[in-house]
């Protein structure tokens, strides 16, 4: 992993960041707004849209795991294990 | 009267208002007496508490009638909240963990906090505390109408006081134990309600379309329907008319759910930045829940004799009474018993919640700014326990009063009214660049000019020649007498065309106040405060700002 890049303004970029853009294709609706190939009986339309919702999740749980690492302060010390185990705790 | 359902509803209920009364020893700090404590539930909930805060935040009653309602009645269109839920998390990943981590390094409490902070500016902060609380109260009385058209399906349904008593003693109760228990109640209910709702619309996915032939069969019995209506906006597909409307009210809802208090509200409770991440990979479950629940409104269809129940108190079928006619028709009496249960307790945690948020907006940036500078924490946690009381008995007469169809309205009206505050809460998360008098100019415009294109939209089907809808024909969109897109019949959501107009005016005049070098206040952020977590030594305790 790459030291995150500082700006002046604080903003630390990641490139995986852009993943976070893909979700977004289901606001153009006209390569989809379909009937066929249905699933199950569900016009392509529906089932796709669903099937989005697994996108989401897979790019937004890539993200964080490709920058989980990163320290969020200049001295971060060893608090984040604790914060682990104390996430554990609550399950 | 349905009594076996009713039974089971208010053993129900009584236990959730059980568990709401309790909830103020749960995980309790030193003191209920400060904002961080009552209004924030401590600021440690962990990854599965926020996931079901937040999910009861977010996803309430109204979404789980009214979704299925719109599919009922318009088909595709209605399928908007699943884009929506889909891009709603990958938008705000980065910007919410900003928000949390300078709220948490400062002790903001509201979105409101935050602006104040940032650009030092008493009326800024005023002006989004205002359009904050005045988007989320029509919030909270639109849970009463979810939690009305259960009880409406159960029977209760008289006109004048008496029909509205069951739904005063819920929200008496309702706000009794949120006076006690702050966010510590909407928190442990969230599990009951959330439980409960995932049971339900699984055994209905699942066990309907089988009961009912199959999703082909369901799909043909909606496709049936639509083809023979007059209207061509209705149908399993989007037409060419409505797409953009489709895309904007789902881009336009997406941006605007983490600007309401009440979101922000729950966020700000979570311990710290992972928790906020894993739950914007864990929320989705709630996106695929609610597109299978969308997917029920053609279940409703397909099913034989579903149709809306009148509303005594107006004379007109109430159409959010779908989803539980239909449980009340498929399903035994206990399982529909249940099913109401669940929709009816998730009215009340996003209530609670939305009624903590506006509190908190209340005591933080109007009673401690303006009428009581030197308020203590304890006094600030008094004085938010009780406006939370006025919120709710606000919310009861506004439903009991007027016509419910008038907080729909509102809520309609709401979703464009919050979108204005985007450059302030948002953009400011990253840039300063935006000046106060930029924000303050294209809020006026935007906020102006959005309720000026709400008014003029008409809906001929219900009777209305104002507040008919969110969705512009292009062809209507008018600057100063110009049309630029004349004749055309492509519908937008208002909201995106009052938000662009917001960010241009903002812009000019941020331009502008920048050459003539006009004051932008003191900012009281730091860069490194965008990114503290839980744990930084830097950071003072919870509940000592």
């Amino acid at each position: 992993m790459a030291p995150p890049k500082k700006s002046a303004s604080g903003i630390r970029w990641s490139p995986w960041n852009l993943l976070l853009l893909v979700p977004l294709l289901l606001l153009i609706t006209p390569y989809y707004n379909r009937s066929g190939p249905e699933f199950i009986g569900m016009p392509f339309f529906y089932w796709f849209q669903l099937a989005g919702v697994a996108v989401g999740v897979i790019c937004t749980s890539v993200v964080f795991a490709m920058t989980k690492d990163k320290p969020t302060t200049p001295a971060p010390g060893p608090a984040g294990d604790v914060d682990d185990l104390d996430e554990g705790a609550a399950r | 009267m349905r009594w076996t359902e009713l039974i089971i509803f208010s053993a129900l209920f009584l236990g959730v208002s059980v568990l709401g009364f309790v909830a103020a020893k749960w995980k309790a700090g030193a003191t209920l007496d400060h904002l961080d404590e009552w209004g924030l539930g401590g600021r440690k909930f962990g990854s599965w508490i926020t996931w079901f805060l937040i999910g009861g935040d977010i996803y309430t009653a109204y979404t789980f009638v009214a979704v299925p309602a719109l599919m009922f009645s318009s088909g595709a269109i209605g399928l908007y909240a699943l884009p929506y839920t889909v891009v709603l998390y990958p938008i705000i990943f980065m910007p919410l963990l900003r928000m949390w981590s300078v709220s948490r390094a400062h002790g903001y409490v509201t979105p409101a906090d935050f602006v104040r902070g940032r650009y030092g500016s008493r009326f800024l902060a005023l002006i989004i505390a205002i359009t904050g609380l005045v988007a989320t109260m029509p919030y909270i009385a639109l849970q009463l109408v979810g939690l009305e058209a259960v009880l409406r399906t159960m029977g209760i349904n008289g006109a004048g006081i008496v029909g509205h008593l069951p739904l005063f003693i819920a929200f008496v109760v309702l706000a009794v134990y949120t006076y006690q228990s702050g966010l510590r109640a909407p928190a442990l209910i969230a599990f009951v309600k959330d439980i409960l709702v995932y049971i339900v619309i699984i055994v209905a996915v699942v066990y309907l379309p089988i009961k009912l032939g199959g999703w082909g069969e369901i799909f043909g019995a909606a496709k049936e329907k639509f083809d023979a209506t007059e209207s061509e906006a209705d149908g399993l597909l989007l037409t060419a008319n409505n797409q953009l409307q489709y895309a904007t009210l789902a881009l336009g809802s997406a941006l605007a759910l983490f600007l309401y208090p009440h979101s922000i509200t729950g966020v700000l409770a979570s311990k710290g930045r992972n928790v906020i991440k894993r739950n914007m990979s864990a929320l989705p479950a709630y996106s695929l829940l609610l597109g299978l629940l969308a997917l029920l409104g053609f279940v409703a269809i397909a099913s034989d004799g579903v149709e809306p129940i009148i509303n005594q108190a107006t004379g007109r079928p109430d159409t959010n009474t779908i989803i539980p006619v239909l449980f009340q028709n498929e399903f035994s009496s206990w399982f529909a018993g249940i099913a109401f249960a669940a929709i009816g307790i998730g009215a009340l945690v996003p209530a609670a919640i939305m009624s903590i948020a506006a509190a908190n907006l209340w005591t933080r940036n109007i009673y401690k700014e303006f009428l009581k500078k030197d308020a203590t924490p304890a006094q600030e946690a008094k004085q938010a326990k009780l406006a939370s009381l006025v919120v709710k008995l606000g919310a009861v007469l506004v439903i009991v009063f007027i016509d419910p169809q008038f907080s729909i309205d509102l809520q309609l009206i709401g979703g464009v009214v919050i979108l204005q505050t985007l450059p302030a809460v948002a953009i400011a998360l990253y840039t300063r660049w935006l000046h106060i008098w930029g924000m303050i100019a294209g809020w006026v415009v935007g906020m102006g000019w959005g309720m000026f294109l709400l008014y003029n939209i008409p809906n001929p089907a219900a009777g209305k020649a104002h507040f008919g809808g969110s969705a512009l024909p292009l062809g209507e969109l008018s600057l100063f007498g110009w049309h630029p897109f004349g004749g055309s019949t492509v519908q937008i959501y208002v909201g995106i065309v009052a938000l662009a107009s917001n960010l241009l005016v903002a812009v000019v005049v941020t331009a502008i106040a920048r050459k003539i070098k006009a004051a932008n206040g003191v900012d009281q952020t730091s860069p490194e405060d965008y990114h503290v977590d839980d744990g930084d030594k830097s950071l003072k305790p919870v509940g000592t700002h």
